[in-house]
């Protein structure tokens, strides 16, 4: 967590004290496509991979910045539909309510009639257009994301109380090979995929994980 | 070869793995109490228990039913005596008829699993189960008269 401090590191903590003393800074967004950053653009498709975010000298805003944009796959509708907050999934890129109504149920996986894999089986069924993956099912509602800051999913994230008691490195390899994860690239018929590739995903978090596991700032966003 | 029990009989289907269970069902075992409906999952009408638990039948592989139990509307009871079927008589439930023995199928596993269903727990699970003629209110009395439900 501790900054590793060079002397570079140094030189860039004098700048940065002179600048605060004359009021002259202003947070950068985490990430961002436009304006004040020299991120590398990417399109709404694409993911910046790590690399990217090796030029971000402070181990700690490299590391929001690198939650900021793994946030992006988070925050699209293949991944935060069945992060609801509430009983009911959301389908489609505008969450609407899932059709037909079903309901979250005591273990995130439907009521007895309606359960998860009464429709949904463990492969997308290209000709019925139904979505399907292994163990598909709801994220308890502590995982809610809809409508959530990249800063609360974070803090999320990292808490054992509300991400299924994992570690950091449970995290990572959840994000970087858990099959209905996966989902998000491969969502059949024609649905649009998460932003760039499980494994960047993965790379991604790893390299949060390995900066500090820092949480954006409230405000920020990819 | 695919091998399964349907109705408490051991069967063997020489079938593609990846043929939707109604169609065997339907076309190779000549059970067609259960409806082709949308073929989507989203009516109901092919309704199936796959060891006590609904499946649509119109999406479900035939292969994830190998080694394990299907009970369709013909199996529910060996003479058509199922409490809810006497009562879906009783009543006079159908009205076209085409939902219906999706709709049994799905009643008949809530309650297996919960005897004594409130109103909420009968809308919730029947939820994905659609009736072009709008039976709903009797649907929804029959289930509860076959629960022993005082009406109100």
């Amino acid at each position: 967590m501790r900054e590793h401090r060079g002397a570079p590191g140094r030189c860039v903590l004098v700048v940065a004290v002179i600048a605060l003393a004359c009021g002259c800074t202003r947070r950068q967004p985490e990430t961002t496509s436009k304006g004040g950053s020299s991120l590398p653009q990417v399109s709404a498709g694409a993911l910046r991979g790590p690399e990217a975010f090796a030029q971000i000298q402070n181990r700690a805003d490299r590391s929001r910045a690198l939650f900021a944009e793994a946030s992006r796959v988070f925050l699209h509708p293949r991944c935060v539909n069945c992060h609801p907050d509430g009983d009911t999934p959301h389908q489609g890129m505008d969450l609407s309510v899932h059709d037909p109504p079903v309901v979250r149920g005591p273990d995130d996986k439907g009521v007895v009639g309606v359960q998860c894999s009464s429709c949904h089986q463990d492969h997308n069924l290209e000709l019925a257009r139904v979505p399907g993956a292994p163990e598909w099912h709801l994220a308890p509602l502590a995982m809610a994301w809809v409508g959530k800051s990249p800063r609360a999913i974070c803090e999320q994230m990292k808490d054992p109380a509300r991400n299924g008691a994992r570690t950091l490195a449970q995290i990572v390899d959840h994000n970087a090979h858990d099959r209905l994860v996966a989902w998000g690239w491969n969502p059949g018929h024609g649905r649009e995929p998460a932003p760039g590739t499980q494994e960047q995903l993965g790379q991604l978090i790893a390299a949060w994980v390995e900066s500090g596991a820092e949480c954006p700032t409230e405000g920020a966003t990819p | 070869m695919i091998t399964l029990k349907v109705n408490g009989e051991v069967r063997e289907l020489d079938v593609d793995p990846e043929m939707p269970l109604l169609w065997a069902l339907r076309d190779v075992l000549g059970l067609t109490g259960t409806k082709y409906g949308c073929g989507q999952a989203q009516c109901g009408a092919c309704t199936v228990h796959l060891d006590g638990e609904v499946v649509r039948s119109c999406v479900t592989p035939v292969r994830r039913a190998a080694g394990h139990e299907v009970t369709t509307i013909e199996g529910l009871s060996p003479d058509g005596s199922h409490p809810l079927q006497r009562v879906w008589c009783d009543l006079a439930v159908p009205q076209c008829g085409f939902c219906q023995a999706g709709q049994i199928m799905t009643a008949a596993a809530l309650l297996a699993s919960n005897p004594k269903p409130s109103d909420t727990d009968i809308e919730r699970s029947l939820a994905g189960n659609l009736c072009r003629c709008g039976t709903y209110l009797r649907i929804r009395a029959a289930v509860k008269k076959a629960a022993g439900i005082p009406e109100e």
